[in-house]
């Protein structure tokens, strides 16, 4: 009981600062909204005893990419802000293909045969789910080679910010 | 109850309840004579100057950008760190070359200059 109304209320804050993240007319004001809303999925990720993933989403999204966000907002100038549209012709478009969007997730989750009421697999007592995340991370025959293609696409990301940044003379 | 999450959420509801008491006391309590010099912004006792919102430069972004990027190689380290007494030789020396390939990545980096503050 206690964990469904846990649920809920992060639910409600996911979606209520969601919706304020794209109404809201002061983009600073939109990127704290933001901030909210992935503080609610870190939420749910530790009401989930998903700890290290609840960690990560406050490190990650909350430490760095906000950040990034409210970095990118202030290169932008106010005025631009106050006299465009929060709207423009295609939004008929985006809702229709939402809605696809949101169908077409249903269908493929509801082929996962996982309903509401599936009890989710228990963490073996005595190990520690983090070293065993490390373990399968590193071995030959798990995720190692994943692992090592995450380095060179963050290796690509580096470079690719750094370009894009650079003085071309 | 013995979820350790426990401890975090009371944390948050004691720092909201906080600063929330505290405003709210001020505004019960303190008298209220508004004149414009009491109104005005305060910042460090200086007159202020100018718009809030100022145009950052750019390089703030590429900072946030490359320190967004480390963010994410300890998120894929701090399990290789904990596992590290467990695992073998092979796997520590791919944490390694996991390293060495982002080292390559900040070096780029600081021989274009983009670590400089211009």
């Amino acid at each position: 009981m206690g964990a469904q109304i846990l649920f809920f209320l992060c639910a409600a804050l996911i979606l209520i600062s969601a919706i304020m993240v794209v109404t809201v007319r002061n983009l600073i004001h939109a990127a704290l909204w933001l901030i909210a809303t992935l503080f609610g999925a870190a939420l749910l990720y530790a009401s989930l005893d998903a700890s290290f993933i609840a960690v990560v989403q406050v490190v990650v999204y909350i430490g760095a990419i906000a950040i990034m966000f409210i970095f990118a907002v202030m290169l932008t100038r106010r005025e631009l802000l106050i006299k465009t549209d929060q709207t423009n012709a295609n939004w008929p478009l985006a809702l229709g293909l939402s809605a696809v969007m949101l169908v077409a997730l249903g269908y493929v989750i509801g082929g996962f045969g996982v309903t509401l009421n599936t009890t989710p697999a228990a963490i073996p007592a005595g190990v520690d789910p983090l070293t065993l995340l490390g373990k399968a991370l590193l071995a030959p025959e798990a995720y190692v080679l994943p692992f090592e293609v995450a380095s060179v696409l963050l290796l690509a990301a580096m470079v690719g910010a750094v370009y894009v940044a650079m003085n071309k003379k | 109850m013995l979820n350790p999450w426990m401890f975090v959420g009371l944390f948050l509801i004691v720092g909201l309840l906080i600063p929330v008491a505290a405003i709210v006391l001020s505004a019960l309590l303190a008298p209220r004579k508004p004149n414009p010099i009491k109104l005005s912004t305060y910042e460090c006792g200086m007159e202020t100057v100018g718009d809030s919102w100022v145009q950052f430069k750019a390089q703030y972004y590429v900072f946030a950008l490359v320190f967004l990027i480390f963010d994410v190689e300890t998120v894929f380290l701090f399990p290789w760190a904990l596992a590290l007494n467990a695992l073998p030789f092979f796997a520590v020396v791919e944490g390694i070359v996991f390293i060495l390939i982002l080292i390559a990545g900040l070096s780029f980096a600081w021989r274009k200059g983009m670590l400089e503050w211009v």
